[in-house]
Protein backbone atom coordinates (compact mmCIF):
# COMPACT_ATOMS: atom_id res chain seq x y z
CA UNK A 1 0.00 0.00 0.00
CA UNK A 2 1.36 3.30 -0.96
CA UNK A 3 0.46 6.71 0.22
CA UNK A 4 0.51 9.96 -1.59
CA UNK A 5 0.79 13.19 0.28
CA UNK A 6 0.81 16.89 -0.13
CA UNK A 7 1.99 19.52 2.28
CA UNK A 8 0.66 23.05 2.52
CA UNK A 9 3.13 25.56 3.93
CA UNK A 10 1.96 28.77 5.52
CA UNK A 11 4.72 30.73 3.79
CA UNK A 12 3.92 33.97 5.59
CA UNK A 13 4.69 32.35 8.98
CA UNK A 14 7.66 30.25 7.76
CA UNK A 15 11.06 31.44 8.97
CA UNK A 16 13.10 29.37 6.55
CA UNK A 17 15.16 27.55 9.17
CA UNK A 18 15.51 24.49 6.93
CA UNK A 19 14.90 21.88 9.63
CA UNK A 20 12.08 20.36 7.53
CA UNK A 21 14.41 20.11 4.53
CA UNK A 22 16.70 17.84 6.58
CA UNK A 23 13.81 15.86 8.03
CA UNK A 24 12.10 15.04 4.71
CA UNK A 25 12.94 11.44 3.73
CA UNK A 26 11.81 12.00 0.12
CA UNK A 27 13.79 15.23 -0.36
CA UNK A 28 10.79 17.13 -1.65
CA UNK A 29 11.23 20.34 0.32
CA UNK A 30 13.71 23.08 -0.46
CA UNK A 31 14.28 26.63 0.62
CA UNK A 32 12.86 29.04 -1.93
CA UNK A 33 14.73 31.93 -3.50
CA UNK A 34 11.71 34.10 -2.82
CA UNK A 35 11.08 35.78 0.50
CA UNK A 36 7.94 36.47 2.50
CA UNK A 37 6.96 39.86 3.88
CA UNK A 38 9.33 39.43 6.83
CA UNK A 39 12.27 38.75 4.53
CA UNK A 40 12.65 35.05 5.29
CA UNK A 41 13.34 32.61 2.46
CA UNK A 42 10.41 30.31 3.03
CA UNK A 43 10.37 26.62 2.14
CA UNK A 44 8.42 25.10 -0.74
CA UNK A 45 7.88 21.69 -2.31
CA UNK A 46 9.97 20.90 -5.35
CA UNK A 47 8.56 17.55 -6.50
CA UNK A 48 5.53 15.33 -5.98
CA UNK A 49 7.25 12.47 -4.17
CA UNK A 50 5.62 13.39 -0.85
CA UNK A 51 4.28 10.36 1.02
CA UNK A 52 2.51 12.31 3.75
CA UNK A 53 4.75 11.04 6.57
CA UNK A 54 4.42 14.41 8.36
CA UNK A 55 8.09 14.36 9.47
CA UNK A 56 8.48 17.94 8.24
CA UNK A 57 5.43 19.12 10.14
CA UNK A 58 6.53 17.35 13.32
CA UNK A 59 9.92 19.07 13.45
CA UNK A 60 8.72 22.47 12.22
CA UNK A 61 9.35 24.88 15.13
CA UNK A 62 6.69 27.27 13.92
CA UNK A 63 4.02 24.71 13.02
CA UNK A 64 3.47 26.16 9.57
CA UNK A 65 3.08 22.84 7.71
CA UNK A 66 -0.22 21.03 7.23
CA UNK A 67 -0.07 17.53 5.80
CA UNK A 68 -2.67 15.84 3.61
CA UNK A 69 -2.47 12.17 2.72
CA UNK A 70 -4.42 9.65 0.60
CA UNK A 71 -4.03 5.95 -0.14
CA UNK A 72 -3.27 5.10 -3.73
CA UNK B 1 3.89 20.47 -8.73
CA UNK B 2 1.23 20.70 -6.12
CA UNK B 3 -1.27 17.91 -6.13
CA UNK B 4 -4.26 19.93 -5.08
CA UNK B 5 -6.69 16.99 -5.36
CA UNK B 6 -5.25 15.71 -2.08
CA UNK B 7 -5.69 18.99 -0.23
CA UNK B 8 -9.14 18.36 1.23
CA UNK B 9 -10.24 18.50 4.88
CA UNK B 10 -10.92 14.74 4.99
CA UNK B 11 -7.32 13.98 4.00
CA UNK B 12 -5.73 16.19 6.63
CA UNK B 13 -3.34 14.18 8.79
CA UNK B 14 -1.41 16.88 10.57
CA UNK B 15 -1.82 20.56 11.22
CA UNK B 16 -0.98 22.99 13.99
CA UNK B 17 -3.09 22.33 17.06
CA UNK B 18 -5.75 24.84 18.10
CA UNK B 19 -4.25 25.02 21.60
CA UNK B 20 -1.52 27.20 20.08
CA UNK B 21 -2.59 30.67 19.05
CA UNK B 22 -1.98 32.09 15.58
CA UNK B 23 0.61 34.57 16.84
CA UNK B 24 3.95 34.31 15.10
CA UNK B 25 6.49 33.10 17.65
CA UNK B 26 9.29 35.51 18.39
CA UNK B 27 11.86 32.70 18.59
CA UNK B 28 14.78 32.62 16.17
CA UNK B 29 14.34 30.44 13.06
CA UNK B 30 14.99 26.80 13.96
CA UNK B 31 14.70 27.25 17.73
CA UNK B 32 13.56 24.17 19.62
CA UNK B 33 11.20 26.24 21.76
CA UNK B 34 8.62 26.31 18.99
CA UNK B 35 8.64 22.52 18.68
CA UNK B 36 8.50 22.10 22.45
CA UNK B 37 5.55 24.50 22.65
CA UNK B 38 3.76 22.58 19.94
CA UNK B 39 4.16 19.14 21.50
CA UNK B 40 2.96 20.43 24.88
CA UNK B 41 -0.05 22.01 23.17
CA UNK B 42 -0.74 18.77 21.31
CA UNK B 43 -0.65 16.78 24.55
CA UNK B 44 -3.08 19.25 26.16
CA UNK B 45 -5.31 18.96 23.10
CA UNK B 46 -5.21 15.14 23.04
CA UNK B 47 -5.94 14.85 26.75
CA UNK B 48 -8.82 17.36 26.44
CA UNK B 49 -7.58 19.41 29.38
CA UNK B 50 -7.35 22.82 27.74
CA UNK B 51 -9.82 24.40 30.16
CA UNK B 52 -8.11 23.08 33.28
CA UNK B 53 -4.45 23.51 32.41
CA UNK B 54 -2.45 26.32 33.97
CA UNK B 55 1.05 27.04 32.73
CA UNK B 56 3.75 29.05 34.42
CA UNK B 57 6.16 30.86 32.17
CA UNK B 58 9.71 31.77 33.17
CA UNK B 59 12.09 34.56 32.42
CA UNK B 60 14.27 33.88 29.42
CA UNK B 61 13.59 33.35 25.75
CA UNK B 62 10.27 31.70 26.59
CA UNK B 63 9.08 34.60 28.77
CA UNK B 64 6.31 35.29 26.27
CA UNK B 65 5.09 31.68 26.17
CA UNK B 66 1.66 32.86 27.33
CA UNK B 67 1.20 34.60 23.98
CA UNK B 68 1.35 31.29 22.18
CA UNK B 69 -0.64 28.86 24.37
CA UNK B 70 -4.40 29.18 24.45
CA UNK B 71 -4.50 28.06 28.12
CA UNK B 72 -4.35 29.97 31.40
CA UNK B 73 -0.89 31.20 32.16
CA UNK B 74 0.95 32.92 34.97
CA UNK B 75 4.24 34.71 34.59
CA UNK B 76 6.66 34.01 37.44
CA UNK B 77 9.60 36.01 38.74
CA UNK B 78 12.96 34.84 37.43
CA UNK B 79 13.51 31.23 38.48
CA UNK B 80 10.44 31.11 40.71
CA UNK B 81 8.13 29.20 38.40
CA UNK B 82 8.13 25.99 40.54
CA UNK B 83 7.18 28.03 43.63
CA UNK B 84 4.33 29.73 41.76
CA UNK B 85 3.25 26.40 40.28
CA UNK B 86 3.25 24.87 43.78
CA UNK B 87 0.77 27.50 44.97
CA UNK B 88 -1.42 27.14 41.88
CA UNK B 89 -1.51 23.36 42.18
CA UNK B 90 -2.27 23.39 45.90
CA UNK B 91 -5.11 25.86 45.42
CA UNK B 92 -6.46 24.12 42.32
CA UNK B 93 -5.68 20.44 42.84
CA UNK B 94 -7.88 19.39 39.92
CA UNK B 95 -5.98 21.53 37.45
CA UNK B 96 -3.02 20.39 35.42
CA UNK B 97 -0.14 22.70 36.23
CA UNK B 98 3.09 22.86 34.29
CA UNK B 99 6.13 25.10 34.30
CA UNK B 100 8.11 25.81 31.19
CA UNK B 101 11.65 26.95 31.93
CA UNK B 102 15.00 27.36 30.28
CA UNK B 103 18.37 26.48 31.74
CA UNK B 104 19.16 29.99 32.96
CA UNK B 105 15.86 30.12 34.80
CA UNK B 106 15.62 26.59 36.14
CA UNK B 107 19.26 25.62 36.68
CA UNK B 108 20.82 28.95 37.63
CA UNK B 109 18.69 31.51 39.44
CA UNK B 110 15.91 29.07 40.21
CA UNK B 111 17.98 26.15 41.49
CA UNK B 112 16.63 26.45 45.04
CA UNK B 113 12.99 26.56 43.94
CA UNK B 114 13.53 23.70 41.52
CA UNK B 115 15.21 21.41 44.02
CA UNK B 116 12.79 22.17 46.83
CA UNK B 117 9.71 21.78 44.65
CA UNK B 118 11.09 18.41 43.53
CA UNK B 119 12.00 17.44 47.07
CA UNK B 120 8.51 18.30 48.33
CA UNK B 121 7.14 16.08 45.59
CA UNK B 122 4.70 18.62 44.23
CA UNK B 123 2.28 17.16 41.70
CA UNK B 124 3.32 19.40 38.88
CA UNK B 125 4.98 18.89 35.52
CA UNK B 126 8.19 20.75 34.86
CA UNK B 127 9.45 21.15 31.31
CA UNK B 128 13.09 22.17 31.19
CA UNK B 129 14.57 23.39 27.91
CA UNK B 130 18.34 22.93 27.98
CA UNK B 131 20.35 24.64 25.28
CA UNK B 132 23.55 25.09 27.27
CA UNK B 133 23.62 28.85 26.95
CA UNK B 134 21.79 32.01 27.95
CA UNK B 135 19.98 32.63 24.69
CA UNK B 136 17.96 35.75 25.36
CA UNK B 137 20.72 37.89 26.80
CA UNK B 138 23.19 37.18 24.02
CA UNK B 139 24.81 33.81 24.49
CA UNK B 140 26.56 34.02 27.85
CA UNK B 141 27.73 30.95 29.77
CA UNK B 142 25.01 29.07 31.63
CA UNK B 143 25.52 26.44 34.34
CA UNK B 144 24.75 23.86 31.66
CA UNK B 145 27.39 25.12 29.19
CA UNK B 146 29.69 22.26 28.21
CA UNK B 147 33.38 22.14 29.10
CA UNK B 148 35.27 23.82 26.27
CA UNK B 149 32.18 25.39 24.77
CA UNK B 150 32.58 28.98 23.67
CA UNK B 151 30.10 31.57 24.76
CA UNK B 152 30.06 35.36 25.09
CA UNK B 153 31.52 35.18 28.59
CA UNK B 154 33.82 32.20 27.92
CA UNK B 155 35.31 33.20 24.56
CA UNK B 156 38.11 30.63 24.87
CA UNK B 157 35.80 27.86 26.02
CA UNK B 158 34.48 26.94 29.46
CA UNK B 159 37.29 26.00 31.81
CA UNK B 160 36.67 23.70 34.72
CA UNK B 161 39.21 25.42 36.96
CA UNK B 162 37.62 28.81 36.38
CA UNK B 163 33.96 28.13 35.62
CA UNK B 164 33.27 24.78 37.23
CA UNK B 165 31.49 21.78 35.82
CA UNK B 166 28.30 21.68 33.74
CA UNK B 167 25.31 21.26 36.03
CA UNK B 168 23.30 18.14 35.21
CA UNK B 169 20.23 19.08 37.15
CA UNK B 170 18.11 16.31 35.70
CA UNK B 171 20.36 13.63 37.19
CA UNK B 172 20.44 15.63 40.41
CA UNK B 173 16.64 15.69 40.66
CA UNK B 174 16.39 11.99 39.87
CA UNK B 175 18.14 11.21 43.13
CA UNK B 176 15.45 13.00 45.16
CA UNK B 177 12.60 10.85 46.49
CA UNK B 178 10.02 13.50 45.58
CA UNK B 179 10.33 13.04 41.83
CA UNK B 180 8.15 10.44 40.17
CA UNK B 181 9.22 10.73 36.56
CA UNK B 182 12.49 12.19 35.28
CA UNK B 183 13.56 12.02 31.67
CA UNK B 184 15.72 13.75 29.11
CA UNK B 185 14.52 14.11 25.53
CA UNK B 186 15.29 16.22 22.50
CA UNK B 187 13.35 17.78 19.63
CA UNK B 188 15.80 17.86 16.73
CA UNK B 189 14.53 14.93 14.62
CA UNK B 190 11.01 13.60 13.97
CA UNK B 191 11.71 10.46 16.03
CA UNK B 192 12.98 12.46 18.99
CA UNK B 193 10.01 14.82 18.80
CA UNK B 194 7.65 11.83 19.01
CA UNK B 195 9.53 10.44 22.02
CA UNK B 196 9.53 13.82 23.71
CA UNK B 197 5.81 14.13 23.14
CA UNK B 198 5.21 10.71 24.70
CA UNK B 199 7.32 11.80 27.69
CA UNK B 200 5.32 15.00 28.11
CA UNK B 201 2.08 13.04 27.85
CA UNK B 202 3.29 10.74 30.63
CA UNK B 203 4.38 13.71 32.71
CA UNK B 204 0.91 15.26 32.45
CA UNK B 205 -0.87 11.99 33.17
CA UNK B 206 1.27 11.49 36.27
CA UNK B 207 -0.46 14.52 37.80
CA UNK B 208 -3.61 12.41 38.12
CA UNK B 209 -1.71 9.87 40.24
CA UNK B 210 -0.59 12.42 42.86
CA UNK B 211 2.70 10.61 43.36
CA UNK B 212 5.20 13.39 42.83
CA UNK B 213 6.87 15.72 40.44
CA UNK B 214 7.38 14.90 36.77
CA UNK B 215 10.39 16.46 35.15
CA UNK B 216 11.05 16.49 31.41
CA UNK B 217 14.30 17.94 30.16
CA UNK B 218 14.32 18.77 26.47
CA UNK B 219 17.72 19.29 24.88
CA UNK B 220 17.38 22.00 22.31
CA UNK B 221 19.73 23.86 20.06
CA UNK B 222 20.33 27.60 20.27
CA UNK B 223 21.61 28.31 16.79
CA UNK B 224 21.86 32.08 17.34
CA UNK B 225 23.76 31.67 20.59
CA UNK B 226 25.96 28.93 19.20
CA UNK B 227 26.53 30.96 16.00
CA UNK B 228 25.49 28.20 13.61
CA UNK B 229 22.74 27.49 11.13
CA UNK B 230 19.76 25.58 12.58
CA UNK B 231 20.75 22.37 10.80
CA UNK B 232 24.41 22.64 11.87
CA UNK B 233 23.31 23.38 15.42
CA UNK B 234 21.20 20.24 15.54
CA UNK B 235 24.16 18.21 14.29
CA UNK B 236 26.49 19.85 16.78
CA UNK B 237 24.05 19.11 19.56
CA UNK B 238 23.95 15.44 18.58
CA UNK B 239 27.74 15.17 18.52
CA UNK B 240 28.65 17.22 21.57
CA UNK B 241 25.71 17.65 23.85
CA UNK B 242 24.36 14.11 23.98
CA UNK B 243 27.59 12.53 25.34
CA UNK B 244 27.30 14.94 28.27
CA UNK B 245 23.54 14.92 28.49
CA UNK B 246 22.53 11.36 27.49
CA UNK B 247 18.95 11.03 26.29
CA UNK B 248 16.42 8.67 27.79
CA UNK B 249 14.34 8.01 30.87
CA UNK B 250 16.22 8.29 34.15
CA UNK B 251 13.44 7.64 36.62
CA UNK B 252 10.08 6.09 35.79
CA UNK B 253 7.23 5.55 38.25
CA UNK B 254 9.37 6.65 41.15
CA UNK B 255 12.16 4.15 40.49
CA UNK B 256 15.50 4.70 38.80
CA UNK B 257 15.66 2.87 35.47
CA UNK B 258 17.69 -0.32 35.35
CA UNK B 259 20.29 1.09 32.98
CA UNK B 260 20.91 4.06 35.28
CA UNK B 261 23.92 3.08 37.34
CA UNK B 262 25.68 5.15 39.94
CA UNK B 263 28.37 5.92 37.34
CA UNK B 264 25.77 7.30 35.01
CA UNK B 265 24.29 9.54 37.68
CA UNK B 266 27.67 10.82 38.77
CA UNK B 267 29.56 11.08 35.52
CA UNK B 268 33.30 10.90 35.85
CA UNK B 269 34.65 14.38 35.41
CA UNK B 270 35.94 16.02 33.34
CA UNK B 271 33.19 15.47 30.86
CA UNK B 272 33.68 15.30 27.12
CA UNK B 273 35.49 18.45 26.12
CA UNK B 274 34.04 20.15 23.10
CA UNK B 275 35.92 22.35 20.68
CA UNK B 276 33.80 24.90 18.98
Amino acid sequence: MAFKGQIVIDTEHCKGCGVCVEACPMKCIEISKNVNSKGYNYTHTVNDKCIGCASCAIVCPDGVISVYKVKC
Amino acid sequence: MANLDIVKPENLVYTKTKVLTDNVMHYCPGCGHGTAHRIIAEVIDEMGIQDKTIGVSPVGCSVLAYNYFDVDFQEAAHGRAPAVATAIKRLNPDCFVFTYQGDGDLAAIGTAETIHAANRGENITMVFINNGIYGMTGGQMAPTTLVGMKSATTPYGRRVDLNGYPLRITELLATLPGTYYVTRQSVHTPANVRKAKAAIRKAFENQKLQKGLSFVEICSSCNSGWKMTPVQANKWMEENMFPNYPLGDIKVDGKLCENITADRLVLDHPLTVVNK
